[in-house]
């Protein structure tokens, strides 16, 4: 009953600070897909170059995202950003881009070779092939990777709090320093949430992007 | 015409290097359909892979209509071509049309003659443009699929066509339906095609000549006919397997070898007279009863004559079969076993006799070929035609 007060106490403080938190995630893995995509369908063309791409990607997700706000401190402070919205954008940035690079590359990767002949039989050029068929085809794979990188990444995102960047966090983050669990939990409801119901908007964008020929499944007699 | 001149692949691979074409030399006239034939890894598929350069040539040039491709830019090339493989490879996220018209559109042509274009391609394989122009690939049967595999390979109506055992993921009912009406197709197109099969009774029925090939070179390449009565050497007689005279069968029509004299009897002839022309032409068995419009309805046979009296309506037995003088020998082989019987009346196509063909007239026929090449080969076992 106090968590329900409370609430609607704050009814205009959690809107803008759910606002806050979706576009910081928004802007960031917004950015990760324009640079993700593009590195998935570049690494197809050599096998050695893209383990080594996608390694890299996995090492970065393995850093605790405590320790990738501290590393980025001292660095961002030379252009006067240690702390605040950019290194949290920078952050989801990094984590984004193991699930969009790795789902961008399967996805090309994995089109059917006879797909590929048929196109290059027909007489596609390369960047054709890619755009009339592999990047089409490849469209579901690409967008359940940016729906991973969302929904992992509105989980990173309450913890930029503590570098002063605002968002759903600062409820959890007063929460623990005031110990007021009304606070804390309000945050930690919002925050999961916001990521079932961004799952689910993505999934419906996924579909609505998906090529029509490919959801159609029942064949003719 | 399609002119390969010492087309050689060789792949590198961990164990070495594998030629996979050995300087293949041939040519197909205009308007026919050259089948390659040979086990898997004989370089069928890679040779015709090499012409339009999905497989690049390690040497050796290549020749479509006495023009030298090797100046051609490879989009260029393939866009002339026709080209249907066996996985078919439609677009899966395009519709019917777009799949269709996807030449074309590569070519520059303007959107109402590919829409135009789609419509014709529709008609010429015999489906409903206005059901199917809409729909995804998915939608369709694989019979279907690979008609609009065909359909697309045709949409800029490339003078050569490039086919890799295009029916071969197609159920054997559909793939003969689908092989006759590629036939039909043909006979108007006049296309120079090369298609690669591993079965010896498709590149019998699609080819009007046929490459075999073996580990990378080719080792014959004659017309069906010849390559049957005639295998150069005994891995060629192995690969046509040990009833290849029975698959010269397909091969002749019952126009080549009808034979118009034959005695029959009317509807109101005497048993009697029966007798008479029975004898008269020296039949062992029976003799054909045919109505006013000489349409063969009946038969009447040498004891009836001998112990009934009466007229022939009266005393007929039942057709054993007719033939149209367009089957082929292989159908009235099967007809005359089924039935027990060593003749069968043909018929026109308006169901009007017009003679007989027998077991022996057939073995005849199939045997002229062998006889005349005999002194030059020595004589073994599987040269004999079969039913002699």
């Amino acid at each position: 009953m106090e968590l329900l007060q409370y609430t609607l106490d704050n009814l205009g403080l959690l809107g803008t600070r759910t606002l806050e938190h979706i576009s910081l995630v928004g802007v960031a893995v917004g950015i990760a897909t324009l640079t993700g995509v593009p590195i998935g369908i570049a690494i197809t063309q050599n096998e050695r170059v893209a383990k080594a791409v996608l390694y890299i990607a996995s090492i970065i997700v393995t850093i605790p995202s405590v320790a990738l706000f501290g590393v980025m401190i001292p660095i961002l402070s030379l252009i006067g950003q240690g702390i605040g919205y950019l290194p949290a954008v920078i952050a989801v940035l990094l984590y984004s881009q193991l699930p969009i690079i790795r789902n961008t590359y399967t996805a090309i990767h994995n089109v059917d070779p006879a797909l590929r002949e048929a196109a290059r039989g027909v007489g596609m050029s390369h960047r054709q092939r890619l755009r009339m068929v592999e990047i089409p085809l490849a469209v579901p794979v690409i967008m359940a990777g940016v729906r991973t990188a969302v929904v992992l990444n509105i989980g990173v995102m309450a913890i930029a709090a503590y570098i002063g960047a605002g968002g759903l966090g600062t409820f959890i983050s007063r929460g623990i320093s005031q110990s007021d669990p009304r606070q804390l939990i309000v945050g930690a409801v919002a925050v999961s949430l916001l990521a079932i119901i961004a799952d689910y908007a993505l999934l419906a964008l996924q579909k609505h992007l998906t090529p029509k020929g490919m959801s159609v499944s029942t064949a003719a007699a | 015409m399609i002119r390969l001149d010492n087309l050689t692949k060789v792949f590198d691979t961990p164990d070495g290097a594998v030629i996979a074409a050995d300087h293949i030399s041939m040519e197909v006239p205009q308007g026919e359909i050259c089948v390659l034939l040979g086990p898997s890894g004989c370089g069928k598929t890679t040779t015709l892979k090499m012409i339009n350069r999905i497989v690049r040539a390690t040497s050796g040039k290549v020749f479509l209509d006495g023009e030298d491709t090797s100046g051609l830019n490879t989009e260029d090339l393939r866009r002339n071509i026709g080209y249907v493989i066996q996985q078919i490879g439609l677009f899966p996220n395009m519709t019917i049309e777009e799949n269709i018209t996807v030449v074309p559109k590569l070519l520059g042509w303007d959107k109402n003659r590919y829409k135009v274009r789609a419509r014709e391609l529709m008609d010429m394989i015999a489906m409903d443009a206005e059901a199917f122009l809409k729909r995804y690939p998915s939608e369709l049967s694989g019979g279907q699929q690979q008609r609009i595999g065909v359909a697309r390979a045709l949409a800029a109506d490339p003078p050569v066509m490039l086919m890799d055992e295009p029916f071969g993921a197609i159920d054997p009912i559909n793939r003969a339906v689908i092989q006759d009406e590629f036939l039909k197709m043909q006979a108007a197109l006049k296309k120079t095609i090369m298609f690669v099969s591993h079965d010896i009774d498709e590149a019998i029925k699609m080819g009007d000549r046929i490459a075999i090939f073996r580990e990378g070179k080719l080792v014959q390449y004659s017309e069906p006919d010849e390559l049957l009565s005639a295998p150069k050497n005994a891995f060629v007689e192995s690969f046509l397997g040990e009833d290849r005279a029975l698959k010269r069968l397909n091969l002749v029509r019952v126009r080549d070898v009808v034979s118009d004299d034959i005695g029959t009897v009317d509807v109101t002839d005497t048993l009697a007279t029966a007798r008479e022309r029975i004898d008269s032409h020296g039949y062992r068995d029976a003799i054909l009863m045919v109505d006013d419009r000489r349409r063969p309805i009946g038969v009447i046979s040498r004891d009836t004559t001998a112990s009934q009296q009466g007229y022939c309506r009266d005393h007929t037995r039942g057709l054993p079969a007719v033939v149209h003088l367009d089957d082929d020998l292989r159908k009235v082989a099967s007809l005359m076993f089924a039935h027990d019987t060593t003749w069968l009346p043909c018929v026109d196509d308006h169901g009007r006799l017009c003679g007989q063909i027998t077991q022996r007239d057939m073995t005849h026929h199939l045997g002229s070929r062998y006889r005349s090449r005999r002194p030059a080969r020595p004589v073994v076992d599987g040269d004999r035609p079969a039913g002699s």
